[in-house]
């Protein structure tokens, strides 16, 4: 018995073209700038990168001191929110054939939060008015057979839009409210307590509204639509806020 | 064994409202109200103003004195002036709360907007309710020609 071979060697691959892509990255060091800075940087990219590869390449081969969050690079993790060419969006689900590559491509830090450094931000204020809405399940009285709380695919369906969220703050940091007045809940504290509001099993729906139903609540809202425009997941962030106003004008979901 | 954590998941405290009402609440129905009651005033006052029998060319000082003398049109036009005025007050002071950054601005822009809106208010509804097209004891050359009929 013999060895099997390959009777033809492998065709060669025809060669992916790729293109040179200029970042303009707005650059912010605290211990030695007094104000952020742009800086362009070339990168080879193929159409199917994505603005997270080149800056990896940009940290990688050319200035190991850019700073940006990413973990999971695919889009679930919600860390490199940042905005690329002056919209809000994930690093990671922006592909390079999607821009305009005949012009530098510029990337910088989401607005409205505490800029700490490059690209990264202090997202505490988000995660304080996300806290603040109670985003957990509270129900205090024993489900009926003592075991699970049923639910119909039409209750669950209900709030399905608003469990995608992966609090990446790309919605929140779009908001021209948030951007001027800070106190706002935002959109994405928002979406988190519909999507407790309108569960069927949860019990504390009255006390989110009560704590939306305030000067910064949801009335600060003035419906401009950048949210759901911003959203990497597709969440309707708008109309779940107008469902939330609904649901304190009737007082209960 | 007694612990000095607080519970987990305790809730978030955020000082409560101060006062009972919920004016932002209301004034966002207001606008909502007011915003639908308004279309139907503004296009039946322009239809009538300007399209109906003779259209635009009726108007003069004669055909608005003659709409203020009826008190279904002193009523329309009342309810314009109040709804519109409020409406259009309320919108800018959500304008300055989102964009004046400081107290002391804030203030001065927000009593300046009330301040339009109480004197346009007043004034507008004085004059409707009190015009008259032709005041008693006046020469009759400073009184418009229809007076005479009368």
């Amino acid at each position: 018995m013999s060895t099997p071979t390959l009777e033809k060697p492998p065709a060669v691959p025809e060669e992916i073209q790729s293109f040179t892509v200029t970042l303009s990255v707005r650059r912010f060091v605290p211990e030695t700038d007094e104000e952020p800075h742009w800086e362009n940087y070339d990168v080879q990219m193929y159409a199917t990168d994505r603005i997270l590869d080149a800056l990896h390449k940009i940290k990688w081969e050319q200035d190991g001191s850019l700073s940006f969050r990413r973990s999971c690079a695919h889009g679930i993790c919600g860390s490199d929110a940042m905005r690329i060419n002056g919209r809000n969006r994930l690093a990671c689900k922006t592909l390079i054939k999607d821009l305009d590559i005949t012009k530098p491509v510029t990337v910088e830090a989401i607005k409205g939060l505490p800029l700490e450094k490059d690209l990264i931000v202090d997202m505490e204020p988000f995660y304080a008015s996300y806290r603040e809405v109670q985003p957990f399940l509270v129900a205090n009285s024993k489900p009926k057979d003592g075991k699970e709380r049923i639910q119909t695919v039409a209750e669950r369906e209900r709030f399905d839009d608003t469990t995608k969220c992966i609090l990446c703050a790309a919605c929140t940091s779009s908001c021209p409210i948030f951007w001027t007045d800070g106190q706002y809940f935002g959109p994405a504290a928002i979406v988190n307590a519909h999507r407790f509001i309108f569960d069927s099993r949860d019990e504390n729906a009255a006390v989110r509204l009560d704590i939306l139903n305030d000067k910064e609540g949801v009335w600060r809202c003035r419906t401009t639509f950048n949210c759901t425009e911003a959203c990497p997941r597709g969440i309707q962030v708008t109309q779940a806020i107008a469902e939330v106003k609904q649901a304190i004008m009737r007082g209960k979901p | 064994m007694t612990s000095a954590l607080a519970a987990p998941r305790s809730p978030y405290a955020r000082a409560p409202r101060k006062n009972g009402v919920n004016w932002e609440k209301w004034g966002w129905l207001y606008m909502r109200v007011s915003g639908i009651v308004l279309v139907v005033l503004i296009f039946g006052h322009l239809f009538v103003n300007l399209m109906v029998g003779e259209g635009v060319s009726a108007l003069n000082f004669a055909f608005v004195s003659g709409k203020l003398a009826n008190p279904f049109w002193q009523w329309w036009d009342v309810a314009m002036l109040w709804l519109a005025l409020i409406h259009g007050g309320n919108g800018m002071r959500t304008l300055v709360n989102d964009y004046a950054t400081t107290r002391v601005a804030r203030g001065i822009l927000k009593s300046a907007i009330l301040a339009a809106v109480v004197i346009l208010i007043v004034l507008g509804t004085l004059v409707v309710f009190t015009f008259d097209a032709c005041p008693a004891g006046q020469p009759a050359d400073l009184l418009p020609t229809f007076c005479q009929a009368l």
